[in-house]
C-alpha cells in the first residue's frame, strides 16, 4: 500500500517537475525572443487567461526547438515572485552586479520613471535617484544615479533585529515585508540613503492587492515597513534586465552576471571586469568596506554636457 | 551622616521608630497631590488618543520621514535609559561603598530607575513601524543585532531593579498591612499579597540584605550595558556624529548625570509636600547630592570635550558639515543653551556651599534635566539630516524634521506615565525605608524587628 502511494507520489512529482520545467523554459525562452512589446498585450489578458486568444507567438525552449504557442499561456511571467521563503534563495550560480557609466548619463530620469511604474511608487518614494555630484569646487557637476548598491557586507542586513531584510546566494539584497518590524535601523545604518518606509498606507490597485505578498515583486506594499529597490528579482528570472536599464535610453547601466563575467546594457554585451579594467571602474565609498555589487564608470569623456533642468528654468 | 543622634536607651529607640513611622508610611493626598495626579492623567490620556491615531494611520502622524526615521521617540528612549541608570548609580554603588547617608536615597532612585526603565521600553515599541510583529523579536531574532543586545539587557536591568526595590520594600509592605488603620479593604489586600506572607524575622532580614548585597554587585556591569548598548545603536553606524568609539563612556557617563539630578529632583519634591521629611532629606544630603552631581558632571564634561573638540579640530568633510550646523547653524542656539544651562551653570553654582542648598540644588538638577533631554534631541536629529549623499530628489518635507504635535504629545505621555508610576508609589508605599533609616541611626536590629512585628 505505501509502496504503491509511494510510486504514485513519485510518478506526480516527475510529472509536475517535468510541467514546471517546460512551464519556466518557455517563459524565460519565450520571453526573450519575443521582446518587451508583446508584454502589454499578455498582462492585458490576464482575466481572460483561460481563453484562447487565438494569437500564436512563436518561442524557444530551453532545447533550442521553435515552438508555436497561444500567447494566453505565457500570462503566467507576471506572478514571477516566490514566497517569502523561497525567496532567501538566490537564483543558483549567478553574482549579478551592475555597472554605472556616468560618463553617458545626462539625468534623462527614464530609468526613475520605469522603476516608479513598475513597483507602483508613489511620486514621495523614490528607490532610484539621480544625484547631482560635484567632488569639488572646480570640479565640474555630473549626474549620479544610485540604485540600491546591493552590497557584499549590508550593514542594513547585519543590524536588522529579525532577520527581515537578507542577502541571498545570488548578491541581492531584499526585504520580507511580512517579518520586517518597522524599527527602521536598517534606515540609520544604510551610509547610501537607500531606505524608504511606509510611514502609511500605501495606495495600490485591487488587482496587486490580492497577489500573495512576495520579496521578490515587494508587492502588494505593507504600511509601517522598509522599503528599497531590489533588482527587479522578477525579471532577473526570467533572465531580462531590471526595468532602470532597459528604459535607459542612453547606455547608462549595465547589468550582468560576476561569474559569467558579462554585462549588458541593452545594446551591448561586455566582459565586465574587462569594463572595469578599461574605463577605470571604482565603487562608491570603497573605505567604508561595504564591498557594493554596484560599480560605477568615472564621468570623463562624456557625452553629453552637463545641464541642469531646473537651473535653466529658473534663468 | 555625623550629626545623627544614635539612641542612648531603649525606650528612646522605640521613641525614635514610632516618630519614624508617623513620618514615613503612605498617606492620602492633599489637594495639590490630587491636582497633580489629575494633570498627569490628561497628559496621559491626551497622548493615548494620539497613539491609537498613530495605530490606525501609521507613523505619518509623526513629522519623521525617510531622511529623520528617527526621532523624538528615540531620543526620549535614549532619555529614559539614562535616567534609569540611577538605581544602580545610589543603591549599587552608595552601598557597596558602604556610605553612610545613602538610606533615604536609595528608595526613590530605585522607583526613577524602575518606571524609567518600563517606559524606555514602551516607547521603543510606540516608534515600531509595526508593533503588531513583535513577537518577531523572539521568533526571529538575530544575536548580530544590536537591538537584540539591547532588548535583552534592559529587560535583565529591569528584572534586576525590580528586585533590588522589592526586596528591601518587602518589610514596609508588610507594616502597611499590619499598621496604616483606615485603609479601604483592597489596599489592605495589596499589601497582604505584595508582602508574600512577611513576618520580620531575622533571618529573613539576613536574606534580603544578602540579595541587596549580590544585586547591587549583579546590577553595575547591566546598568554600564544598558546604556553603552544604547550607544552603540547609533555607533555602529557609519553616520557622521554617530560614527565615534566615544560613545559609550559619553553616554554612560550624561546618564549618570542626569540620573543624580533626577534623584535630587525628587528628594525636593519629596521634601516640600511631606511635613518632617527635611529630618530624613537633610540639608547634608543635599549637599553631597550636589558634591557628587559636580563630579559626575565633570567626567560628562570631560567626554563632551573629546565628542566634539576633537572631530572639531579636524572638521573631516562630512562630519565638519554636521558640525558646523551644531556649533554656528542651524541647531547652535539649543547646542549651547544645552551646554551652558545643561551643565556650565549647574557645575559652578554646585561648586560652591551656597549652591547646593535645597532650593538652589533643586533648580540646577531641573536644568540639567531638561538639558539632558535636549542633549539627547542633538545626539539623534541632527546626524539624521547629514547622510553622506545630498538631500535631493527627495520632497521639501523630507530635509527638515519638526516633531508634531501628536508626537509631542505621545512623548509627553510617557513622561506623565513615568511620573504617575512614581508619583503612585509615593502615595501607597513608604519611599523612605524604615527600618533601613532606623539601622542607619544606629538602632540595633533586633529592637526595629520586635518593634515592626508588634500588631497594633
Amino acid at each position: 500500500m505505501s509502496q504503491k502511494s509511494d510510486d504514485k507520489e513519485k510518478l506526480e512529482g516527475d510529472h509536475s517537475g517535468r510541467r514546471d520545467f517546460l512551464k519556466f523554459g518557455f517563459l524565460a525562452a519565450g520571453l526573450t525572443v519575443v521582446g518587451g512589446g508583446l508584454q502589454k498585450v499578455f498582462s492585458d489578458n490576464k482575466d481572460s487567461a483561460k481563453v484562447e486568444s487565438g494569437n500564436k507567438v512563436k518561442v524557444l525552449t530551453t532545447d533550442g526547438k521553435l515552438v508555436e504557442v497561444d500567447s494566453s499561456h505565457l500570462k503566467a511571467h507576471e506572478c514571477c515572485g516566490a514566497s517569502p521563503t523561497d525567496s532567501r534563495e538566490g537564483i543558483p550560480g549567478k553574482k549579478y552586479v551592475m555597472v554605472i557609466d556616468l560618463s553617458r548619463c545626462k539625468n534623462a530620469l527614464k530609468c526613475q520613471k520605469a522603476c516608479q511604474k513598475h513597483h507602483l511608487l508613489p511620486e514621495q518614494d523614490k528607490w532610484l535617484k539621480v544625484f547631482k555630484m560635484q567632488d569639488s569646487p572646480e570640479a565640474s557637476p555630473y549626474w549620479m544615479p544610485k540604485p540600491c548598491l546591493h552590497c557584499d557586507k549590508p550593514p542594513c542586513v547585519k543590524v536588522c533585529p529579525v532577520d527581515a531584510t537578507f542577502k541571498r546566494s545570488d548578491g541581492l539584497v531584499l526585504i520580507d515585508n511580512e517579518r520586517c518590524i518597522g524599527c527602521r535601523f536598517c534606515m540609520a545604518a544604510c551610509p547610501y540613503s537607500t531606505r524608504t518606509f511606509n510611514w502609511e498606507e500605501p495606495q495600490q490597485p485591487a488587482n496587486i492587492l490580492e497577489m500573495s505578498y512576495s520579496p521578490e515583486t515587494s508587492v502588494p506594499r505593507k504600511k509601517g515597513t522598509v522599503e528599497k529597490c531590489d533588482f527587479c528579482p522578477d525579471m532577473l528570472k526570467q533572465g531580462n534586465l531590471p526595468h532602470c536599464v532597459s528604459a535607459c535610453p542612453n547606455g547608462v547601466y549595465y547589468f550582468g552576471d560576476a561569474n559569467e563575467d558579462t554585462v549588458c546594457n541593452g545594446d551591448e554585451t561586455v566582459r565586465f571586469k574587462q569594463l572595469l579594467r578599461d574605463k577605470a571602474g571604482y565603487r562608491y565609498m570603497e573605505g567604508l568596506g561595504t564591498e557594493p555589487s554596484v560599480y560605477y564608470l568615472p564621468a570623463a569623456n562624456r557625452l553629453f554636457p552637463f545641464e541642469d533642468a531646473e537651473e535653466v528654468k529658473e534663468k | 551622616m555625623e550629626d545623627l543622634i544614635t539612641p542612648k536607651s531603649e525606650k528612646e529607640a522605640i521613641e525614635m521608630l514610632n516618630r519614624y513611622n508617623e513620618d514615613l508610611l503612605p498617606r492620602k493626598f492633599g489637594i495639590a497631590g490630587k491636582l497633580w495626579v489629575t494633570v498627569l492623567c490628561i497628559v496621559i490620556a491626551i497622548g493615548l488618543y494620539n497613539y491609537i491615531q498613530q495605530l490606525r494611520f501609521g507613523l505619518k502622524v509623526t513629522g519623521l520621514n525617510d531622511t529623520v526615521s528617527w526621532g523624538i521617540y528615540i531620543s526620549n528612549f535614549v532619555f529614559f535609559v539614562a535616567v534609569s541608570l540611577v538605581g544602580s548609580l545610589i543603591t549599587a554603588v552608595l552601598n557597596l561603598l558602604n556610605v553612610n547617608w545613602r538610606a533615604p536615597l536609595t528608595r526613590i532612585s530605585e522607583v526613577i530607575a524602575v518606571s524609567a526603565i518600563m517606559f524606555a521600553g514602551l516607547i521603543i515599541i510606540v516608534d515600531m513601524g509595526r508593533p503588531d510583529r513583535i513577537l518577531n523579536m523572539f521568533l526571529h531574532g538575530r544575536i548580530q543585532s544590536p537591538i537584540v543586545w539591547d532588548v535583552i539587557v534592559v529587560m535583565t536591568y529591569m528584572t534586576i531593579s525590580l528586585l533590588l526595590l522589592y526586596f528591601s520594600l518587602l518589610p514596609n509592605i508588610a507594616f502597611c498591612r499590619d499598621r496604616l488603620p483606615n485603609i479601604p479593604k483592597w489596599q489592605r489586600k495589596m499589601y497582604s499579597v505584595l508582602s508574600f506572607g512577611w513576618e520580620n524575622k531575622p533571618e529573613q532580614y539576613e536574606i534580603i540584605k544578602r540579595a541587596v548585597k549580590i544585586l547591587s554587585v549583579l546590577i553595575i556591569p547591566v546598568a554600564l550595558s544598558i546604556h553603552t548598548v544604547t550607544s552603540w545603536l547609533f555607533a555602529t553606524t557609519y553616520r557622521p556624529g554617530w560614527d565615534s568609539t566615544n560613545f559609550g563612556a559619553y553616554f554612560v557617563a550624561g546618564a549618570f548625570m542626569v540620573g543624580a539630578a533626577a534623584v535630587i529632583a525628587g528628594m525636593s519634591i519629596l521634601r516640600k509636600f511631606y511635613v518632617h521629611y527635611d529630618e530624613y532629606l537633610t540639608d547634608k544630603h543635599f549637599d553631597r547630592m550636589g558634591r557628587l552631581l559636580v563630579l559626575l558632571s565633570f567626567i560628562y564634561l570631560y567626554f563632551t570635550v573629546n565628542e566634539y573638540f576633537i572631530p572639531g579640530y579636524k572638521m573631516k568633510g562630512d562630519e565638519a558639515e554636521h558640525l558646523r550646523e551644531l556649533f554656528t547653524g542651524h541647531y547652535a542656539p539649543m547646542f549651547w543653551s544645552v551646554q551652558i544651562f545643561g551643565m556650565f551653570i549647574p557645575i559652578i553654582v554646585l561648586l560652591f556651599k551656597k549652591g547646593r542648598k535645597p532650593l538652589p540644588i533643586f533648580i540646577m538638577a531641573v536644568f540639567v534635566i531638561i538639558g539632558a533631554w535636549f542633549k539627547r534631541y542633538l545626539i539623534v536629529i541632527p546626524t539624521m539630516l547629514h547622510p553622506f549623499l545630498p538631500l535631493q530628489q527627495i520632497p521639501e518635507a523630507s530635509k527638515h524634521y519638526a516633531p508634531t504635535l501628536a508626537e509631542w504629545s505621545i512623548t509627553g505621555a510617557s513622561l506623565a506615565g513615568a511620573l504617575l508610576v512614581i508619583t503612585l508609589f509615593v502615595r501607597y508605599f513608604p519611599v523612605i525605608s524604615i527600618w533601613e533609616i532606623a539601622e542607619e541611626r544606629g538602632i540595633h536590629s533586633d529592637t526595629i524587628y520586635e518593634h515592626l512585628n508588634e500588631k497594633v
